[in-house]
């Protein structure tokens, strides 16, 4: 069984989008995990029916229970997150702020700090309209832990792959460098770079392929918005070049993109040009994976 | 006067926002722009000044001194992140799963659990007449990005008085950094787009400001594409939109390059100055309040 990871490092440049269209034209075959738990965006275009879902907690955040609390604010000066303020003459813990060290529980002269364990989101197994099932999930506002959510909803794509036969598992990675993406990352067979030719994406596009090459996991890359600037466009090419990561395709800027999304539908059902821009990297893939869909 | 610019979903433009108004309001009086999306910062490829100030940024790990160590292992049963271990007669660190709090160092009975810095990322202060620009990025490896983001601000804070405005580009999403980069702030613009994806993790990130009671408002950018429901959305909600950017292939271009708008695209000049006019009114009122 075989992992396909899309990231993008930037965000905007249709990683979701083409993520999308890569499960319609894998159908089946695979299952789909979302692991952009911070902004999760898949289910727009998957039509899933949340069939079951699971409240998902971890870590810990601390209480003060105000009764057993005698003020002596040893917890506010061993807290090193500034997480526990002074409101109304009452020590009290910024939920926020809190990373959950316990620290403050243990130094308690009075024992009147308890941690418990927050819910951090909820994870979803749901039918798509692709006729197989996504991992998807919702994290809690502002809440901590998303890289072990992203740990959660991949493991859970890859037991249901392995009991299911499957394939692969493909999975729509989050944005940016930190725990996200390295959850994301971790057991990846491939992985799919979306970028597009301005400066900021192949700013991007080269700091999240040194996590990746920390990783030693094969990459190719997908250019969007190919025709944005020509000059961006070979620099990102002579990267690709150097660093011996496949140019998958160049997909032209096109508003169809948009406009398939607003309709509920991936790329590779609306436009057949663009369909097939994407349909050739589907197949370049499976090809260096080796897995035949 | 701090502004925090974010936005649920990223690629909306933020970064674009937050360069172009500071450096226009950079044009009348002094302004700092900081990039907080330590993780990915795209500011600086916008914002053409001069270095003036460069700083690692370091994180506290604890480090084993084997000499006076007991093995207790109090050590291992007080951190929470799993992040020490106590292994046969070494105790191991495990430093990218340590948050820094130091309840295994200060709690360690013979004090063989010292504090080190650790480097996490690098802090540079650029300077351009008005427009101070504070920019600072995470080491690739590091996980975690709010210690960075927490002391980015600091030097912020240390460095620039109240009474100029701040501008701070702020990561995407929700989780953790977001709410670091913003829950200071004094205003929340929210960048988004008028479409499906927009408008989800839009009404995800006014969940997250309305939860911080931090007031906000919405800019709306690459306007007429995608269609109204982000519009009705903010009116149902009775959620102040700034500003509208027109989706406009001139713009994605001018943006490809690394240039500024405003200078030469009138609509984004337009928009820049009514989010400026904007802000420029809720800083009197905020003085007001002050004095």
């Amino acid at each position: 069984m075989k992992e396909i990871v899309v990231i993008s490092g930037k965000g905007g440049t249709g990683k979701t989008s083409i993520t999308a269209s890569l499960a319609y034209l894998g159908g089946e075959d695979l299952i789909i995990a979302d692991c952009d738990v911070d902004a999760a965006d898949m289910h727009l275009l998957m039509a899933p029916d949340f069939g079951q879902s699971e409240d998902f907690y971890s870590g810990e955040i601390a209480y003060i229970d105000q009764d057993a609390c005698i003020k002596c604010g040893k917890c506010q000066d061993v807290c090193r997150f500034d997480a526990i303020p002074v409101i109304d003459t009452q020590y009290v813990v910024d939920p926020l702020g809190c990373e959950g060290c316990g620290y403050c529980a243990r130094v308690c002269p009075t024992d009147a700090i308890t941690n418990s364990q927050p819910k951090v989101g909820e994870v979803y197994v749901s039918n798509v309209r692709t006729g197989t099932t996504m991992i998807h999930a919702r994290l809690s506002i502002g809440a901590d832990n998303s890289g072990k959510l992203v740990a959660k909803v991949k493991n859970e794509a890859k037991t249901l792959a392995e009991k299911e036969n499957k394939i692969a598992v493909l999975v729509d990675g989050s944005p940016g460098v930190g725990c996200p993406v390295v959850s994301s990352l971790s057991g990846a067979s491939f992985v799919i770079l979306v970028t597009e030719p301005t400066v900021s994406g192949l700013h991007d596009l080269k700091r999240v392929y040194e996590l990746v090459k920390k990783f030693g996991i094969k990459a190719g890359c997908i250019i969007n918005k190919a025709d944005l600037n020509e000059a961006v466009a070979d620099d990102v090419k002579k990267f690709l070049k150097e660093e011996d990561i496949v140019l998958l395709s160049e997909i032209p800027y096109n508003v169809k993109f948009t406009e398939a999304m607003t309709n509920g539908k991936t790329i590779v059902e609306y436009d057949e040009d663009l369909g097939k821009k994407i349909s050739e990297s589907w197949t370049k893939i499976t090809d260096i994976v080796g897995i035949e869909i | 006067m701090k502004i925090a610019i974010a936005s649920g979903k990223g690629g909306t433009g933020k970064t674009t926002l937050s360069t172009n108004l500071a450096s226009y309001i950079a044009e009348r009086r002094i302004c700092v722009l900081s990039d907080l999306d330590v993780e990915e910062p795209n500011s600086g490829l916008f914002i053409k000044a001069e270095l003036i100030h460069k700083e690692d940024k370091f994180k506290m790990i604890p480090e084993w001194e084997k000499n006076k160590c007991e093995l207790c292992g109090n050590c291992q049963a007080v951190c929470n992140f799993n992040a020490v271990l106590k292994m046969g007669k070494m105790i191991m660190v495990f430093p990218e799963l340590c948050h820094g709090c130091y309840a295994c160092s200060e709690l360690c009975p013979t004090d063989s659990l010292p504090m080190k810095q650790k480097k996490m990322g690098e802090l540079k202060s650029y300077k351009n007449g008005n427009l101070n620009f504070i920019e600072s990025k995470l080491i690739i490896g590091e996980e975690q990005a709010v210690p960075l983001i927490k002391q980015t601000i600091a030097y912020v804070d240390d460095n620039f008085g109240e009474d100029v405005i701040k501008i701070f580009d702020s990561p995407p999403g929700t989780s953790c950094p977001v709410i670091e980069a913003t829950r200071d702030a004094d205003f929340v613009i929210l960048v988004t787009e008028p479409t499906p994806f927009g408008l989800h993790d839009l009404k995800l990130a006014v969940e997250t400001v309305k939860q911080m009671r931090i007031p906000f408002g919405v800019v709306i950018n690459r306007h007429g594409i995608g269609n109204d429901s982000v519009e009705l959305y903010c009116k149902e909600e009775n959620i102040a939109i700034i500003a509208t950017i027109p989706n406009d292939r001139l713009i994605a271009e001018t943006y490809s390059q690394g240039k500024l708008l405003y200078p030469t695209i009138p609509s984004v000049k337009e928009a820049v100055i009514s989010i400026s006019e904007y802000i420029e009114n809720i800083n009197s009122q905020k003085e007001g309040e002050t004095k």
